[in-house]
């Protein structure tokens, strides 16, 4: 069958199988930040925008994304590199396998909530498992680049 | 993961309907379980463009399509005002938000798998499947019925006055739960639902009109402990059956005290 999907802003027109998942079709156009982590829907390793809202595209069928788009974190990297300084500097990675899906769902809960608290910001997280850290550091990392956001102004509460 | 060897994606439901008579034919939910069999489907059909992924709110009832996600049930206001937050409660816990930004309600409902927190939740209150074919039918009559080929539409939550709240215990934060326990009370009396058994959600009235005169320390307990008599529990990899028994009587006292601090 044949699709059409936008993936980073560049539409992709090909011929899949219908049961081709979104992670092997994106990772076969290079974005291979996109990690099989643990086939179950629990890692949030591959964790991608579909038209904005993050999913688990270990677990959604490349054909259901037909006139979509996709995001991944090779799309994000201006977002992502400014972040992710952050969470390099409280050492929070490890292996860093974790690391693109963990940054795809904290853009997520920014993009949703811009200034999350403790408590929120651990339960958006949940459904991406690190192996290595214990979550602490990814945790101070993220309220280091909210101070830093703050300090630059760009709190309002309303 | 299944094998397909045909994508559909329905124009209507008559199409979908048709398309799924064959034996080797399966609807796509949110196929976050599905994908966990190794099944062989000839042909998988997608609901996701007829515009079911809606909840709908009127002075009636919420009516809930069958692709709305379980990400759509915790953050809809109305439905979240109706049941003091016992819907999202019910639904936080799953996994996380990919997960539940995929996963549906007709997936969760249809199953009609024994870890369910969502239809452990939905028999609490007065709540309606819209089966293609089948017409409504009350969720409790729907739950112990045998999976078939029809398709659910919709789920209907009627607004009858109720309160309830909802409670689960988990050994790890994300996983399925060991129990799950919703409490409701209305004009019928009050009623527990109690899911993960790990059987199928199984719903309760309070038939011996135990909290007849409201609900305290005393009544609540007295409820627990029966409501443990009449509920079967079973063992698997996450908890023996007498854990589940303990957690039955637990779990129920806390959430009715819990639904009558509340007001």
């Amino acid at each position: 069958m044949k699709v059409s999907i936008e993936v980073n802003g560049k539409t992709i027109q090909e011929e899949i199988s219908p049961d081709l998942l979104l992670i092997d079709f994106v990772r076969r156009h290079g974005c291979f930040s996109v990690k099989r982590g643990c086939e179950t829907s629990n890692c949030g390793l591959c964790t991608v925008f579909l038209d904005d809202k993050p999913v688990l595209s270990c677990s959604v069928l490349a054909a259901r994304a037909h006139g979509h788009r996709v995001t991944t974190l090779e799309g994000l990297q201006e977002e992502a590199e400014e972040f992710g300084a952050f969470i390099a500097d409280q050492g929070a990675e490890q292996c860093g396998f974790c690391n693109p899906g963990m940054i795809m769902n904290a853009i997520a809960l920014f993009r949703e909530n811009p200034w999350p608290d403790r408590e929120e910001i651990q339960e958006y997280l949940a459904g991406n498992l690190c192996r290595c850290s214990g979550y602490e550091g990814q945790l101070r990392g993220i309220l280091a680049f909210l101070e830093y956001k703050r300090q630059k102004g760009g709190e309002n509460r309303g | 993961m299944f094998t397909a060897k045909e994508y559909k994606q329905a124009e209507s439901l008559e199409q979908a309907y048709e398309l799924n008579q064959k034996r080797s034919s399966r609807i796509l939910g949110g196929m976050l379980w599905l994908k966990m069999s190794r099944a062989s489907y000839g042909t998988v059909i997608d609901l996701s463009g007829l515009g079911l992924d809606t909840i709908e709110e009127d002075e009636e009832a919420f009516r809930i399509g069958c692709m709305a996600t379980l990400r759509d049930l915790e953050l809809h206001e109305g439905l979240n005002a109706w049941t003091r937050g016992a819907v999202r409660e019910s639904v936080c816990h799953i996994v996380g938000v990919q997960f539940r930004n995929l996963a549906t309600v007709g997936g969760s409902i249809f199953g009609r798998f024994g870890f369910s927190d969502v239809l452990t939740m939905f028999l609490a209150l007065d709540s309606y499947v819209e089966l293609y074919k089948g017409g409504i039918r009350t969720l409790e009559e729907f739950a112990a019925s045998p999976r078939d080929k029809d398709i659910l539409v919709r789920l209907i939550v009627r607004k009858t006055p109720v309160r309830c709240h909802y409670l689960s215990m988990r050994n790890t934060k994300t996983d399925f739960p060991v129990l799950a326990c919703a409490v409701a009370s209305g004009a019928e009396g009050y009623r527990a639902v109690i899911g993960a058994r790990p059987g199928r959600a199984m719903l309760v009235r309070d038939s011996q009109g135990i909290l007849m005169d409201g609900v305290n320390e005393k009544t609540a307990e007295a409820f627990g402990s029966w409501l443990r008599a009449q509920v079967p529990v079973g063992s698997n990899m996450r908890a023996g059956a007498e854990y589940r028994g303990r957690l039955v009587e637990v779990l129920s006292r806390r959430a009715l005290l819990a639904m009558e601090g509340e007001g």
